[in-house]
């Protein structure tokens, strides 16, 4: 028993005492790091574990008109989506629910691949659901473990069509959208505008999306909703925007069915857009929760491309519109006053070097002044004018005034309008000494290298309705862009504006004249060289105190007269004069211009717009 | 009868008393889950093997250590051989389910006799050793004992269960330390273990060899045993990687796992890195009794027997850790103290090595929840599920309270107090 002697035995004991003290105590000094010291970084974890946020989008912003008509709202939708859980159950729930949301197989392997890109966020199966299928899954709700239905904001155009091209639609976040720079980061599967209002002002109109937290266990499968508290969504800031909803439905009317082309209204004071209509349009509610196939495939392929905003996104030589312009340069450099005649009268044309230019009547204007050669549009007389203020001057001017610039307009997509910046641009195009002061002539009545957008040449006319100085076109914030200026006095300014009351009254647009309202305005007729031409027609009313400038550009309308009438109904139905009285007489004249003869040397269009018809134009609707 | 019952050691009673009301409560908490599975109920079949637990400790404390002793062999032989058994006729269950760790008779699983046979080896060296005169001196004296332990360790091993085998070594050590055997002694014993270990690292085993040869010269062993113990070192450096090869996978990941649990945060790691965050995010007083997050959404893995500690860390927090630890070293430093009041040699070894046993289980299944030690599937004494393991700790108990009884009758309780 001497191993087991009590001395010896204490001693182990002492060892071994210690040795369970040591133990308890690296234990609980273990157990204290954990759980006191790192507390916080295991909280936050077993927090993240279990919560995951599923994202409550956020309302976009309402778009309303200068009045607070509502342009752009949203109105529930139904979202059909599963909960986060193991792909196989998704895939095996999604099998089910085919039949009622009319699934394929591609369809059902999209809404994984989606659910893989952005996993522990429900997977969406199904945006903006009719009422028929959510009521049946209602119905089967219980067995069918999974699916919900969440009620989301979902856009809504009232006016669809007619206000088209102003809001733009909105889609779905692309992979490009999410490597862009942005004012607020996007998360997949998110609205963003896509065109229009909606993309301009997109950061204003987008709210901040809520996220409601559900508890999810290990396996990935959701426990318990409303887990913690809910960050709610953010509506966007709604958008009160220069159009008049009213104005905007009454062109969308009065635009002749079947044809194409575009009417922008706005006020001169401000540079405020009242209407912008383009057509043809097409359903911004279709891309609403993701567009049908056979509606993209139907817009994408008509000839007609309806997507393609006609006012600020297409280009067209300005024809007897720009007129004006060159009326307004002779009189700003002092080259003519209203009442200059020029030295050759008009005999249906001119002999230029040797070549013949005509005149688009073949008759003849006569002698006339420069009023009166607004009036009548005559060709031979602006050849003429255009001779005396230069090709220099001509194109200085021009490139002042932003012929060679965008507007600036607070939508997405607008075109730069084409202008020759200088004489080196015909040097480059034609080789040095290889084309003659001859393209003036061109020039002065808006044919040549001149094609120009209807929200550009509209301004040009805001200008002449007004000071003289440009506001930019706008429809919610105007670009502080400094304004351009014609640089004429009053009178000046006043005389052309007498000589466009003229077209209207007695001259070329006398379809446009309304028995009490007086409307100053020009039209214009482009040459088309792929088919009819393009009508012009720019109008403002009053003529002593404009309150709205209305320009129109109608696509194979033959002729600029085809326009007035309908800007003038347009003009009229703004300044609540009564349409339904004026007598509509439709005079036809033709103040197109003559091809020069020598369109190698000129760049103009080829000889066969010459033949046009001068006797016949479409009928107003 | 009455006498026997008046003369409890109630410290002990009550400590265990309370260990297993502790347990049941987080046994009980563990099965509320928030997608309900089987372990919801196994609580009330935990009371079941506690009642049945309870009758065996009752039996066992009315037997005579004597009869322990006699019948120390048989117990042992029956063990070894229901071992044998399990090997060819066993099967695997719930969280180690590629094993054959259970007996099972006509599809009834019965129990893992590897529990019972700790008890057996217990009992089996406490008769040997009590049945010498002088502590093993020699490597050679500890061949017997080794053998002892080394058969159901191998049968263990074989099932293959690794984490429970090794508690039969902890147990061998405590009991030879008890005996007398000089550490240095034991640990040449331990060197080719120690030797496989560092085998991994050249540099490192080499240092490890160089050691080894100071302790030989400063234990002095035969020259034979001498060489035995430096040949084995030799032996594990060599097989150590065809044994690491021999591994199972599992065995494999968690060693690497313990290492760096971010190695493979979704299979091994992931039962450590969820084990930590629950018992991190308790902090002071914990979530509340059964509203662990952690646990209710099933992030923590075998929740309910080797991973049952984070609970009481998620739920009750640092305090309910506390409280827990602070009874289990108030019941080891209570058996050590019955462990040298024991009246007879038999007695103390058996008790002291019950007193090695709970240690190695408290230890490791304590330790690994926090990442201090590597992940095996042992039990925690009293809070694990397992009939097989709270049987084995009730008869333990029932024998220890045997022996601090007879040390009161024989007054050995009033030296000390």
């Amino acid at each position: 028993m001497s191993r087991l002697a009590p001395h010896l035995l204490d001693a182990r004991l002492r060892a071994a005492r210690s040795l369970v003290w040591v133990a308890s105590g690296v234990l609980v000094g273990m157990y204290f790091r954990t759980q006191i010291i790192d507390h916080s970084k295991y909280d936050v974890q077993s927090r993240n574990n279990r919560l995951r946020p599923i994202t409550q989008p956020a309302p976009r912003g309402i778009i309303t008109d200068r009045h607070g008509v509502v342009i752009a709202e949203n109105v529930p939708g139904y979202t059909v989506a599963l909960w986060p859980a193991p792909e196989d159950t998704l895939r095996k729930t999604l099998q089910r629910i085919a039949p009622i949301l009319h699934l394929d197989a591609a369809a059902i392997e999209r809404v994984l691949q989606r659910y893989r890109r952005a996993p522990y966020q429900s997977a969406v199966v199904m945006t903006d659901a009719p009422f028929d299928v959510v009521s049946t899954l209602e119905e089967r709700r219980l067995t069918l473990p999974g699916v919900v239905i969440q009620t989301e904001p979902k856009r809504y155009y009232p006016d669809s069509a007619a206000v088209a091209h102003v809001v733009g639609m909105v889609g779905e976040v692309t992979e490009q959208d999410l490597a862009g720079p942005r004012a607020a980061p996007l998360r997949v599967g998110e609205l963003v505008g896509k065109d229009g209002l909606e993309r301009s002002y997109d950061d204003t109109l987008r709210g901040q999306d809520g996220e409601r937290f559900v508890e999810v266990s290990a396996l990935g499968y959701v426990v318990r909703d409303n887990a913690a508290p809910d960050l709610l969504p953010v509506a966007g800031a709604s958008l009160q925007t220069t159009l008049d909803l009213d104005l905007q439905r009454y062109v969308s009317r009065v635009f002749p069915a079947g044809m194409s082309g575009a009417i922008v209204a706005l006020d001169p004071t401000t540079g405020g857009i009242l209407a912008l209509y383009s057509a043809p349009g097409y359903d911004p509610n279709a891309f609403v929760g993701g567009v049908s196939a056979d509606y993209w495939h139907e817009l994408s392929v008509s000839a007609a491309h309806p997507l393609l905003n006609r006012a600020i996104q297409a280009r067209y030589p300005p024809g007897s519109t720009w007129k004006l312009a060159v009326a307004a340069m002779a009189l700003r450099r002092g080259v003519a006053t209203m009442n200059t005649r020029m030295a050759i009268p008009c005999r249906g044309g001119l002999q230029y070097g040797d070549r013949f230019f005509h005149c688009w009547t073949q008759g003849g204007h006569g002698s006339l002044t420069l009023e009166q050669a607004i009036a009548q549009s005559c060709d031979v007389y602006f050849y003429q004018l255009g001779l005396k203020l230069g090709l220099t001057s001509l194109l200085e001017d021009a490139n002042d005034w932003g012929f060679r610039a965008r507007t600036g307009v607070d939508l997405p997509g607008e075109l730069q309008s084409i202008f020759p910046s200088g004489p080196e641009y015909f040097d480059r195009v034609y080789g040095p000494r290889r084309w003659s002061s001859g393209v003036v002539l061109n020039l002065a009545i808006g044919q040549g290298e001149n094609t120009q957008t209807l929200i550009n040449m509209v301004r040009l006319y805001q200008m002449l309705a007004g000071d003289g100085k440009s506001r930019t076109p706008y429809l919610v914030r105007p670009a502080s862009e400094p304004p351009y200026d014609l640089g004429l006095t009053p009178e000046q300014l006043a005389s052309l504006r007498g000589a466009m009351i003229n077209v209207v009254e007695q001259g070329t647009a006398r379809g446009a004249r309304l028995s009490d309202l007086k409307i100053a305005g020009k039209t214009g007729t482009a040459q088309n060289s792929q088919g009819a031409n393009h009508g012009w027609f720019i109008g403002f009313a009053p003529a002593d105190d404009p309150q709205i400038v209305v320009g129109a550009v109608l696509e194979f309308g033959h002729h600029g007269t085809v326009a007035a009438p309908i800007v003038a109904r347009v003009i009229a139905h703004y300044l609540g004069a009564d349409t339904t009285a004026a007598r509509y007489r439709f005079v036809l004249p033709n103040d197109s211009t003559p091809t020069p003869p020598d369109n190698r040397l000129l760049g103009a269009p080829p000889p066969d717009s010459l033949s046009v018809d001068s006797t016949h134009a479409p009928e107003i609707p | 009868m009455l006498r026997k019952f008046r003369k409890l050691d109630r410290p002990l009673l009550l400590v265990v008393i309370a260990l297993a009301a502790y347990g049941l409560l987080t046994l009980y908490s563990a099965g509320r889950t928030d997608v309900v599975t089987i372990v919801a109920t196994i609580w009330e079949r935990q009371i079941a093997w506690l009642v049945l637990g309870i009758v065996g400790a009752v039996l066992v404390y009315r037997a005579s250590p004597r009869l322990l002793e006699w019948a120390a062999p048989y117990v042992y032989g029956i063990t070894v051989f229901v071992l044998l058994l399990t090997l060819v006729f066993g099967s695997g269950a719930g969280t180690a389910a590629g094993t054959r760790s259970w007996i099972t008779i006509a599809g009834h699983r019965l129990g893992q006799p590897a529990e019972p046979a700790k008890l057996a080896v217990i009992l089996m060296l406490a008769r040997w050793l009590a049945d010498r005169r002088e502590p093993p001196a020699s490597l050679r004296d500890l061949a017997y004992p080794g053998a002892i332990t080394f058969v159901p360790f191998l049968l263990v091993v074989l099932q293959p269960d690794l984490g429970s085998a090794l508690v039969f070594i902890a147990i061998l050590f405590a009991m030879l330390y008890w005996a007398g055997a000089r550490p240095a002694l034991l640990l040449l014993l331990l060197s080719p273990a120690i030797g496989l270990t560092v085998a991994f690292s050249t540099v490192a085993w080499g240092a490890w060899i160089v050691l080894l040869f100071a302790l030989v010269l400063y234990v002095r062993p035969y020259l034979w045993e001498g060489l035995t113990v430096m040949l084995a070192n030799v032996i594990m450096g060599v097989i150590a990687l065809p044994f690491w090869r021999h591994l199972a996978p599992y065995q494999q990941n968690r060693l690497l796992a313990f290492l760096n649990p971010e190695v493979d945060p979704r299979a091994t790691g992931w039962h450590i890195i969820q084990s930590k965050v629950a018992i991190g995010s308790g902090g002071w007083f914990g979530k509340g009794f059964t509203l662990g997050t952690q646990k209710r959404l099933a992030f923590l893995p075998a929740q309910h027997t080797d991973f049952i500690f984070p609970i009481v860390g998620e739920e009750l927090g640092f305090a309910g850790v506390v409280v827990a630890l602070a009874l289990f070293t108030s019941l080891l430093l209570i058996l050590l103290r019955v462990a040298r009041r024991a009246t007879d040699p038999f007695s103390s070894f058996c008790v002291f090595g019950i007193a090695g046993l709970f240690f190695a289980h408290i230890l490791e299944n304590v330790g690994m929840a926090v990442n201090l030690l590597p992940v095996t599937g042992i039990p925690l004494p009293f809070f694990s599920y397992g009939g097989s393991f709270l049987l084995t700790c009730c008869l333990c108990t029932g024998i220890v309270l045997r022996v601090a009884w007879e040390s009161r009758q024989s007054g050995y309780a009033d030296l000390g107090q």
